[in-house]
């Protein structure tokens, strides 16, 4: 394994949707980025609606490629990646969306254990993971309903469970505790830290100043696609709170 | 938790109800129909010439100009005669040929045309008073050669008995037959070229419209890390699925009607006496290359639909990073 592996490196890396009226002369959602995260490090991204961290988090995802700059991500060179090299790579990647993007036609358990079957275990591995992960988050008798039978915060726990079922080396988070209460929130954020001293990688985009005040950590901070600020999340949250 | 495991063809995608089982097969079926009807004009056709050909190839006809005028004497003529017995002299031309053609070797039976034949086949053409014209009608005679026997042989024999005869070969007429043969049957091909063509493209527009319906779960689990062909596979074994459901239920509609037409044609098979009506007795009721040709439709449907499906997604996923 090289030292590169689970790490995160922007270099100049900027983002303009193709495709789309005006994409041409219109700004870049995410200009000159440069940062980095080291393998097994924990990132608060914060910055105000629009700031640009959901099109930062779909970089990281792979659902865009950058359209300028370097992107190195799980020690690859995503500008140099074939269409082959990626499903890879997101199988590597678990992420927590705040829309849930759960698949409407399959139940909590299959959805939960979807990433695991694209990684080709074996049934019996993933019936006694999925119901641990379910009995964590609450939701084993409700593990043959439907997404549309499930309240909201019944899906975020899906999501969430779908998202780290198989220990993934990077764990992308956008607004996870949107839809949970105070408690569940909290155990989120366990879980979260507990995988990251097990070694995985987390990046938190959040509005939830609370919640970053509670777990402190390295923070990130975007304003209009730039990174205004990438330092300890303690001096940052008193700063900029009130715009968050 | 008491819960079974998931069958090994899982649906993932939802395509159960994306690409429905209703509209997909219904159209294939169709399709096969028109095409399992032009492979029955193919094979109907060659079948039909096959048996054409055998009995105009073995047929000529011979008319002998002034029949009743006396046979001609030459040497050639005299010799074949004599062989025979008759007496040159005493001959008309047609009673020469006749005799001539009846101890030809090749021959299997020569037929001397009545008045009341010649007469029917002339009324068409020179209305019903024939005989008040007064023509000079010539024998005809039907002469039926064995297998294998060449007409030309006896071309010569034939005109020395009775000069200005003259043999009619059906050449020409075969000729045309195997023109018209293989026109219809590239007809037939172009036709089943067609169906393909509106498979692969009606399989195309149902694919397209699965990914439509299918968007966001496709872009979940291209998220989630499936490959281009996992999310391929499943697209592909749904159509193909349909694709073969619909034409195997084509194949059921046109059962009945090919075998009625088979019924129909049954009296101008080669061999063919009776149409067997018996179940066991279906296999031989339609001609061998008609069974393959049908046998083959299915398997080749399903190979457009896969083929097709495969192309379409591929192509719809390579909008994905």
């Amino acid at each position: 394994m090289d030292d590169s592996r689970g790490m995160i490196r922007l270099d100049g890396v900027g983002l303009r949707y193709a495709g789309t009226p005006g994409a041409e002369t219109a700004p870049p959602v995410l200009h000159d980025l440069n940062f980095s995260v080291p393998a097994g490090g924990f990132r608060w991204l914060l910055g105000e609606s629009g700031a640009g961290k959901t099109s930062l988090l779909r970089l990281l995802t792979l659902a865009v490629r950058p359209s300028a700059g370097q992107l190195h991500l799980l020690g690859t060179a995503i500008e140099r990646a074939t269409r082959r090299d990626l499903p890879a790579l997101r199988r590597r990647i678990g992420v927590i969306h705040q829309d849930f993007r759960l698949l409407p036609h399959l139940s909590a358990f299959d959805n939960v254990a979807l990433p695991l079957r694209l990684a080709g275990r074996s049934e019996g591995q993933v019936h006694a993971d999925v119901q641990e992960i379910l009995r964590w988050v609450t939701l084993t008798r409700r593990a043959h309903a439907l997404p549309a039978e499930l309240s909201g915060g019944e899906q975020q726990r899906v999501a969430i469970a779908r998202a780290v079922i198989s220990r993934p080396d990077l764990l992308l988070a956008d607004e996870p505790t949107g839809n949970l209460d105070d408690a569940q929130a909290e155990r989120l954020m366990q879980l979260l830290q507990e995988l990251n001293r097990m070694g995985t990688t987390v990046i938190v985009a959040s509005h939830a100043t609370d919640l970053v005040r509670r777990h402190p950590g390295r923070a990130l901070l975007l304003r209009d696609g730039q990174l205004l600020y990438d330092g300890p999340s303690e001096e940052l949250v008193e700063t900029v709170a009130e715009t968050l | 938790m008491a819960r079974s495991l998931r069958p090994a063809r899982a649906d993932d995608l939802g395509l159960k109800r994306a690409l429905s089982d209703r509209l997909l097969p219904l159209l294939v079926a169709a399709m096969t129909f028109l095409a399992a009807m032009a492979l029955a004009g193919a094979v109907a056709a060659a079948a039909l010439a096959t048996h054409w050909r055998g009995g105009a190839a073995t047929l000529i006809t011979v008319q002998v100009p002034l029949p009743e005028s006396p046979a001609a004497a030459p040497p050639q003529a005299a010799a074949a005669l004599a062989a025979t017995g008759a007496t040159a002299a005493t001959e008309t031309r047609a009673q020469a040929v006749a005799r001539l053609l009846a101890a030809m070797r090749g021959v299997s039976s020569a037929h001397r045309l009545t008045g009341l034949e010649l007469h029917a086949l002339l009324t068409p053409w020179l209305g019903p008073d024939v005989e008040k014209l007064s023509l000079p009608l010539p024998a005809v005679f039907e002469v039926s050669l064995a297998p294998g026997a060449q007409a030309a042989a006896l071309e010569p024999d034939v005109i020395a008995a009775a000069p200005g005869s003259v043999v009619e070969h059906n050449a020409a007429w075969l000729e045309r037959l195997a023109v018209l043969v293989r026109s219809l049957q590239g007809c037939a091909a172009l036709a089943v070229l067609v169906v393909a063509f509106i498979a692969a493209a009606v399989v195309a527009v149902a694919t397209r419209a699965g990914l439509a319906a299918r968007r966001d779960a496709i872009e979940i689990v291209h998220g989630l890390g499936a490959t281009d062909s996992l999310i391929c596979g499943q697209f592909a074994g749904r159509v193909t699925i349909l694709v073969l459901g619909g034409a195997v239920l084509g194949l059921i509609l046109a059962m009945p009607v090919l075998l009625s037409l088979a019924q129909i044609a049954a009296p101008f098979r080669e061999g063919a006496q009776a149409v067997p009506m018996q179940p066991a007795d279906l296999l031989r009721a339609l001609p061998p290359p008609l069974w393959i040709g049908l046998a083959t439709l299915p398997p080749a449907l399903g190979l457009i639909g896969f083929v097709t499906a495969q192309a379409t997604v591929r192509g719809w996923l390579a909008q994905l990073p």
